[in-house]
């Protein structure tokens, strides 16, 4: 714990610095989080263009992947749709890598279903129950008599571990429901079946699917960043140790308002 | 360089390749065991592949993954339902019935099946086959055992048909001039003479095909629907083995009991195509034709 409050430290300090040089030909390579991913990829590319002795390869893969790709020293910045968890927080002292987060954007989690179903407005208890497998019917909820498919992430996807701390409170999920690896794949699943609920990113949000109110509000970019939109997260870059040179520079662009220009055209909320 | 000398040094070599391959394998068994075997300090292996319940990122974390061995067993046993039929009796077509023409034909058209990538496949069962399924039923969803079995049948008929049609081909001539010699019919031929004859070979093809069907991952990931349930009819979604790791691989932390119950779930799967690998082995060499029906 101590380690990990060290680490608090440094993403404090982060937000105060605003140094770096980029050197000739420099490569940066960056893996992780499919959610940050889109983020990551546009902003690399308006890097590029402004900084051509700059490479940046990206690569998706999970925010699981990202951190341990750090830990592996394989990768210059892990993405991460979470925060660091302990158990690799101890893994990367053991190696001699020191995680620092960055925080990168604020991603809004919307609730799903098939745009020919009524319902238009859930609150938090009733999506709990009905992931949880209490509710089984849409008329309980005010909706046609059709039996409700629950559709879900992986249970140790990012985007789940958000779904179950904000809206189950660390329920289970019933073991009925459907499993799917993505946020395209959950969109797809339910933009083809009326009987559906599922739950994305708000970068993936299209017109295919209807989203639901949560407690009343609706997800857009403002209530998430007002706060007052409750399934709300924050997304992270994770640099070994202390940013330099060309990465603190593409840290610093991203979080920049260029950055954060991409991170509202990608569908998530910037961070100011 | 005497002859002698280039022989040797060429037969090295190619030892050396095979070494090479046999030896990358074993480092990959090695470490699967090694990443999959630290779960049983926290689970008993009978909890493990018993165990009803799989929550592996809950605390305290449930890691049974009985609901997916049974997905896993049920998706293949479908499959082979469909795929056995289809692939075995288009190989007696291909290489007893078929005008040549028609074999020239078909035969490679079948095989080009087998070079569709699972992606593709998948993507078609869930876009077009899963709402099909389920307006033409009325189901609450189409992503489940049908579908999935269907898709995982296509991907193994070129396997089953194939390997059946080899097998078939290389029944001697002499076994069904013979058969014709004492008057039986083309159909009492193939049924009595040249199937049995060939047995062998079509169930090492069988048991191949059904090995394709348990290891497949994109297509189960995409199709099967993921519930982690033991299924109650054939309408429901399942989560065979490789869509539960391919799933969950990416987000598991390194290391942690979530990462190792995933390969131990590798490991499990693993033992299941070695099982059936042997199964097939056995098969070919206890029934193997002797003579001049050598396969």
């Amino acid at each position: 714990m101590k380690k990990l409050s060290k680490i608090l430290l440094f993403c404090l300090c982060v937000s105060f610095a605003c140094t770096g040089l980029a050197f000739a030909a420099d490569t940066i390579v960056i893996k992780g989080s499919t959610t940050v991913l889109p983020v990551a990829q546009a902003s690399a590319e308006m890097y590029m263009k402004s900084h051509p002795d700059v490479n940046i390869s990206i690569s998706g893969g999970g925010s699981g992947n990202g951190i341990k790709a750090l830990i592996d020293g394989t990768t210059d910045i892990g993405n991460a749709s979470r925060f660091i968890k302990d158990k690799e927080v101890k893994l990367a002292n053991e190696k001699g890598v020191y995680p620092v987060p960055h925080r990168v954007a604020i991603d809004a989690i919307v609730p799903i279903i098939h745009p020919e179903n009524p319902v238009n407005a859930l609150t938090i208890e009733q999506m709990s129950l009905i992931y949880q497998g209490k509710i089984k019917n849409w008329k309980e909820v005010g909706g046609k008599d059709k039996r409700i498919v629950v559709v879900s992430r992986d249970t140790s996807s990012g985007t789940y571990e958000v779904w179950a701390k904000k809206v189950l409170h660390k329920a289970k999920v019933t073991p009925r429901a459907q499993l799917q690896a993505s946020n395209g794949a959950i969109v797809q699943v339910i933009s083809k079946n009326s009987y559906a609920i599922g739950y994305i990113g708000l970068g993936y949000l299209n017109k295919s699917v209807k989203t639901i109110k949560v407690n009343e509000i609706e997800a857009t970019v403002q209530t998430a960043l007002s706060g007052t939109y409750p399934i709300a997260r924050p997304l992270f870059m994770f640099t070994n140790g202390w940013p330099k040179g060309a990465v603190s520079d593409f840290i610093n662009f991203v979080v920049g308002p260029q950055g954060q220009e991409i991170v509202k055209k990608e569908g998530f909320v910037p961070l100011y | 360089m005497s002859r002698k000398l280039k022989e040797i040094i060429i037969k090295n070599i190619f030892f050396l390749f095979a070494l090479i391959s046999i030896f990358i394998l074993g480092l990959i068994v090695v470490f699967l065991f090694r990443e999959g075997l630290p779960i049983f300090k926290v689970v008993s292996v009978k909890d493990f592949i018993f165990g009803n319940e799989w929550y592996p990122t809950y605390n305290p974390p449930d890691f049974g993954i009985w609901p997916l061995i049974v997905g896993s067993i049920i998706v293949t046993l479908f499959a082979s339902v469909i795929a056995v039929p289809l692939g075995v009796l288009s190989a007696i077509y291909i290489s007893e019935i078929a005008p040549p023409l028609m074999k020239e034909i078909l035969k490679p058209v079948i095989e080009l099946l087998a070079g569709l990538p699972s992606v593709v496949l998948g993507f078609f069962g869930m876009v077009v086959l899963a709402p099909w399924l389920q307006e033409t039923f009325d189901l609450p969803t189409g992503l489940n055992i049908v579908n999935v079995s269907i898709i995982l049948a296509i991907m193994a008929v070129p396997t089953i048909s194939s390997i059946s049609e080899d097998a078939l081909y290389s029944v001697p001539r002499e076994f069904k001039e013979a058969s014709y010699a004492l008057g039986a019919t083309r159909f009492e031929t193939i049924a009595k003479v040249i199937v049995p004859a060939a047995l062998s070979g079509i169930s090492t093809a069988v048991i191949l095909g059904m090995a394709r069907a348990i290891g497949e991952t994109m297509v189960v990931l995409m199709v099967a629907g993921g519930a982690a349930a033991i299924p109650e009819s054939i309408f429901d979604s399942v989560r065979p083995m490789p869509a539960s790791i391919a799933a969950e691989m990416g987000e598991a932390p390194f290391r942690s009991n979530h990462y190792h119950a995933l390969f131990a779930t590798g490991m499990v799967l693993f033992f299941i195509t070695l099982f059936f690998n042997l199964i097939a082995d056995y098969i070919s060499t206890k029934f193997k034709e002797v003579g001049s029906g050598t396969l």
